[in-house]
């Protein structure tokens, strides 16, 4: 089963020799599942000079309930790309690693790296194999961003891809958000996003519209003092992906904290 | 009218072994052995596309020689198995020993079932803790699987290549000189009247699993790295007291402090 010619996609192989690993391919029972399964919520990515940021918030929930203070939304796809997820949080997190070993396989069998596209029309054709359960209210939508090796300009090599529930990819200019709280991170960004930020400033940007998601919606988390819990970001540049250490990112967290006890709209 | 001869098992067994042989013999050597840092891989190839070494998974490596076809055919397959594994279970339940078991047995169904075996020969290296945590399996064209001393030597004249390699190679040595002394073994035979020859650069395929690396360890070494390490040896035999330092970190110090692990690969999050 593993000899055969085949192809170099590692889901493809799957659904010959173990359908049953791909999410998508299980009968579900009929009617809603939504309230079955934690979510997990606010993604936002930003683009920056050199690279591009992206940082989620914590919290999972059920229905009005917290199910995890901790959880990890971002995370790196392969070594110049990052994936967020939103949406149930079982089948986004089967979906984020199955993601990282499609890339990493096809990286291994043909010796090259996949064009940063090519990474996202494959999230995308994933997303949409998982349509059936989507319809049944077991939704994975994940935000999808990474540094161009190909990209002419160096400065414009951050590039940021949104789905929908039937794929997609679309491509953002400059950031996006996705989840519940990202109308919220949306509009703040909209109005404090400018092109040609630096990565740092890319960096406090995301922590405050993450904020200002937490401000106004409820399943976001917002920076947690007490328990030191921080949001995760992530920034994909011509070094690689590179994880913020929590103490950093406290740093900016207790910086955009403080920035709000004089000023609670930021 | 055609007379169908009866032919002996062991005599079929025979004539696959000797075709195997001979296909394996006639091509260029590689040599895989252990070193302070890690697992070093140096194969003579002159394409820089057509791969005899590669990664398999985060620390196991694969080289090869022989038909390219064939053992890329078995590069592949292990690629799938391992991934499989890895993403069913976890990327640490992936083991260079299941990966041996299982080409034991693809080699020895496709030797005994088929009516030509594999002309290759293949080697499944993982890097442990240390040196000798690692381990290299050695898989012929039948089957057989060998665990091999730190050290070994596959395809063209493999037994004098070997012969050099076990009285010069060490387990504690740097990179540098691993690399030298494996390029050293290959070119110790195929030279005019079985003399010893120089290997240049272009003409070497080299490879080490990272000991120290987090993750996937494999790295390719090429171009100026490989020239450097390849020239060193002029300047050591002028000066011997020159001490190499390997070029690799002593600790994983980097992704030491990293808070938290990511729910699929941890080694990603560098």
């Amino acid at each position: 089963m593993f000899t055969n010619a085949g192809t170099s996609s590692f889901t493809s192989f799957l659904s010959r020799v173990a359908p049953e690993m791909l999410p998508g391919r299980r009968p579900l029972p009929p009617g809603m599942a939504a309230d079955l399964a934690p979510h997990a919520t606010t993604i936002v990515a930003i683009s920056a000079a050199g690279g591009v940021v992206m940082a989620g918030d914590r919290r999972a929930t059920m229905g009005n309930l917290i199910a995890q203070r901790d959880i990890e939304k971002v995370h790196p796809a392969d070594a110049y790309s990052l994936v967020g997820i939103a949406g149930t949080a079982g089948i986004g997190i089967e979906l984020m690693r199955l993601f990282q070993v499609e890339l990493e396989h096809y990286e291994k069998i043909e010796g090259a790296m996949l064009s940063l596209d090519g990474k996202a029309n494959r999230l995308a054709s994933m997303i949409r194999g998982n349509l059936g359960a989507a319809m049944q209210g077991l939704a994975v939508i994940p935000l999808f961003a990474g540094f161009d090796l190909a990209a002419a300009d160096p400065a414009r090599a951050g590039r940021i891809f949104s789905f929908d529930v039937t794929g997609g990819p679309y491509e953002e200019t400059g950031y996006d958000a996705i989840g519940s709280g990202s109308i919220f991170a949306r509009s703040a960004l909209k109005k404090r996003f400018r092109a040609g930020l630096s990565v740092d400033d890319a960096v406090r940007l995301a922590v405050e519209a993450l904020y200002d998601a937490a401000d106004d919606d409820t399943a976001t988390g917002g920076p947690d003092l007490t328990r030191r819990i921080y949001p995760v970001v992530m920034t994909a540049t011509a070094e690689g992906t590179h994880r913020l250490t929590d103490a950093e990112t406290a740093a900016i967290a207790e910086a955009v904290v403080a920035g709000r006890m004089e000023n609670p709209g930021g | 009218m055609a007379m169908q001869f009866y032919a002996s098992p062991e005599q079929i067994m025979r004539d696959r072994s000797e075709l195997a042989r001979k296909g394996i013999a006639r091509g260029r050597s590689a040599v895989v052995l252990s070193y302070s840092g890690g697992v070093l891989f140096v194969a003579e190839n002159l394409s820089s596309t057509l791969h005899k070494v590669s990664e398999i998974y985060d620390r196991i490596g694969f080289a090869a020689v022989g038909r390219y076809n064939e053992f890329e055919n078995l590069r592949r397959a292990g690629v799938r198995m391992a991934d499989l594994n890895g993403l069913s279970y976890d990327r640490r339940d992936v083991t260079g020993l299941a990966l041996a078991n299982a080409y034991a047995q693809t080699l020895g169904a496709i030797f005994t079932e088929q009516s030509k075996p594999f002309e290759v020969e293949i080697c499944v290296a993982e890097v442990g803790a240390t040196p000798e945590a690692d381990a290299l399996y050695r898989l012929t064209y039948d089957g057989s699987v060998n665990d091999e001393p730190g050290r070994m030597a596959m395809g063209g004249q493999a037994e004098a290549i070997s012969g050099v390699l076990k009285s010069q190679h060490r387990p504690d040595m740097s990179l540098g000189e691993a690399v030298r002394v494996a390029v050293a073994a290959l070119g110790s035979v195929g030279g005019e009247g079985g003399a010893a020859r120089t290997i240049a650069a272009h003409q070497l395929e080299v490879a080490v699993l990272d000991r120290h690396r987090k993750g996937r360890t494999f790295r390719r070494i090429t171009g100026a790295a490989l020239t450097a390490l390849l020239d060193a040896e002029a300047e050591e035999s002028k000066e011997p007291a020159t001490e190499e330092r390997p070029e690799t970190p002593a600790t994983p110090t980097q992704e030491a402090g990293k808070p938290t692990t990511s729910a699929g690969s941890a080694d990603l999050e560098g």
